[in-house]
């Protein structure tokens, strides 16, 4: 089959249409993951036994089951009980919520790494609990963080395809509708790997020079 | 509920293909990590090249787009897959494009005086790195492996949208016919999670067993 470049011209509006709303569900979902993984890495780290256990067990589970299962579960089963979701908000929490396992790995890391001392300091200083961990503990422990965070925002832009299985018009779907509106495959799904390819390039390339300040600072 | 226990054997069926897709993925994963981890280490820079442009290509497009392709586009060339073939072709070659990366890591992270002994002991590259690198490096990259394994595993669930009856395909089956969705979504969360679980729990057998005796020797 031959390439028409007329045929690209004329979808390409369309997709790049498709190529906001993947970048807007990318940081959506990356907002919303970053602040959950926050929440489960404290949970995590709780006194209380029953949570911690309970926190474990949701951040494993999370992980060991498909994106796509879960957005199907936040999509078609949740309006049974009563909660019925608009396909973006199902999509950005479904995005939230799984790469926010992930992230808080990266936090109970950081947060690990952060030197005994300066918890014993803080408590010497006679700061409250609160005051420690803003005031002392998240200011050490984020900025060493950056990197890997970043890194899972990349593969979650990767993972908003997925979305189109529960009808956001994101770039996918937008490729695909147009692909079947007009029969041809070739352009819509070849010009999808290419807008993927752009951009994961470039934030990819964003993500080293970030590395790089960030080492030069530390 | 008397229906739902009649779609039982469906999902059943479609955790069939979602298990062997996803068996087929990781030997095919396995294959791509080694040949294109090795070549990135080639002395040839032609090897090289060829290994890093397949290894940015596929960790730099999405899964799904790569699926859709072998799926929608190779068949223009005259490439006609079928949604079984299409499905383990996407999933071995991206994340054997990760498992690469792995590889290359591990085999750089052993030490100098391993390659140093390797020619002291005039053995040819290929001997060393079989007999001497392969081997240590091997444990270094199986927990890596078994996190790869999982999204293979995790991965699996998008074939269902290239209409192959996976266990997702199976429950969205379920629910066009019974009406029923929390039921057949539950299942089959719980059933990919025991998967995932019997998945880490045999990689990490295999690691104590390739570890045995090493205690303490490996710093």
């Amino acid at each position: 089959m031959d390439w028409s470049w007329s045929f690209v011209w004329e979808i390409l509006p369309t997709l790049l249409e498709g190529v906001r709303v993947t970048i807007l569900a990318t940081l959506g979902g990356a907002v919303l993951a970053a602040v959950i993984g926050l929440a489960l890495a404290l949970l995590r780290r709780s006194p209380n036994k029953a949570v911690m256990r309970t926190t474990s067990f949701v951040i494993e589970f999370i992980r060991g089951t498909p994106l796509l299962v879960q957005l199907y579960f936040l999509f078609y089963v949740l309006p049974d009980a009563g909660i019925t979701l608009g396909p973006m908000t199902a999509g950005l929490i479904g995005l939230g919520l799984h790469y926010g396992t992930y992230t808080a790995e990266v936090y109970r890391a950081g947060i690990d790494n952060v030197p005994t001392g300066q918890w014993e300091a803080a408590k010497a200083c006679n700061l409250t609990g609160r005051q420690t961990w803003t005031q002392i503990i998240l200011p050490q422990a984020i900025p060493p963080m950056v990197p890997a965070l970043a890194n899972y925002l990349i593969a979650m832009f990767k993972e908003t395809p997925l979305l189109s299985a529960i009808t956001v018009l994101e770039l996918m779907n937008q490729a695909r509708s147009v692909a079947n509106f007009n029969y041809r495959y070739l352009e819509p799904m070849t010009l999808v790997g290419v807008f993927f390819l752009i951009i994961s390039l470039i934030s990819v390339s964003l993500l080293r020079l970030l590395e790089r300040r960030l080492g030069r600072i530390g | 509920m008397h229906s739902w226990f009649s779609f039982i054997p469906l999902i059943l069926e479609g955790a069939l293909v979602t298990v062997g897709l996803t068996l087929a993925g990781c030997v095919l994963a396995l294959m791509m990590a080694f040949i294109a981890g090795l070549g990135r280490l080639s002395l040839h820079a032609p090897v090289r090249w060829l290994a890093t442009c397949y290894i940015e290509f596929f960790r730099g497009t999405s899964i799904f787009v790569q699926l859709f392709w072998a799926y929608f586009v190779l068949p223009l060339f005259g490439l006609t897959l079928t949604p079984l073939e299409a499905g383990i072709l996407a999933l071995g070659l991206n994340v054997g494009a990760y498992g690469a990366e792995v590889v290359r890591g591990a085999v750089q992270s052993i030490g100098r005086e391993q390659h140093e002994a390797c020619r002291a002991l005039n053995l040819t590259r290929w001997q060393g790195l079989r007999h001497v690198i392969l081997p240590q490096a091997l444990v270094l990259m199986l927990p890596t492996f078994c996190n790869n394994a999982i999204e293979l595993l995790k991965a699996t669930a998008v074939v269902s949208l290239i209409s192959l009856s996976d266990m997702t395909f199976q429950a969205q089956v379920v629910r066009a016919q019974t009406g029923s969705t929390a039921v057949p979504f539950i299942t089959i969360l719980l059933l990919y999670f025991v998967m995932a679980l019997a998945l880490s729990r045999s990689i990490r057998g295999l690691e104590k067993r390739l570890t045995r005796g090493l205690e303490g020797v490996r710093t």
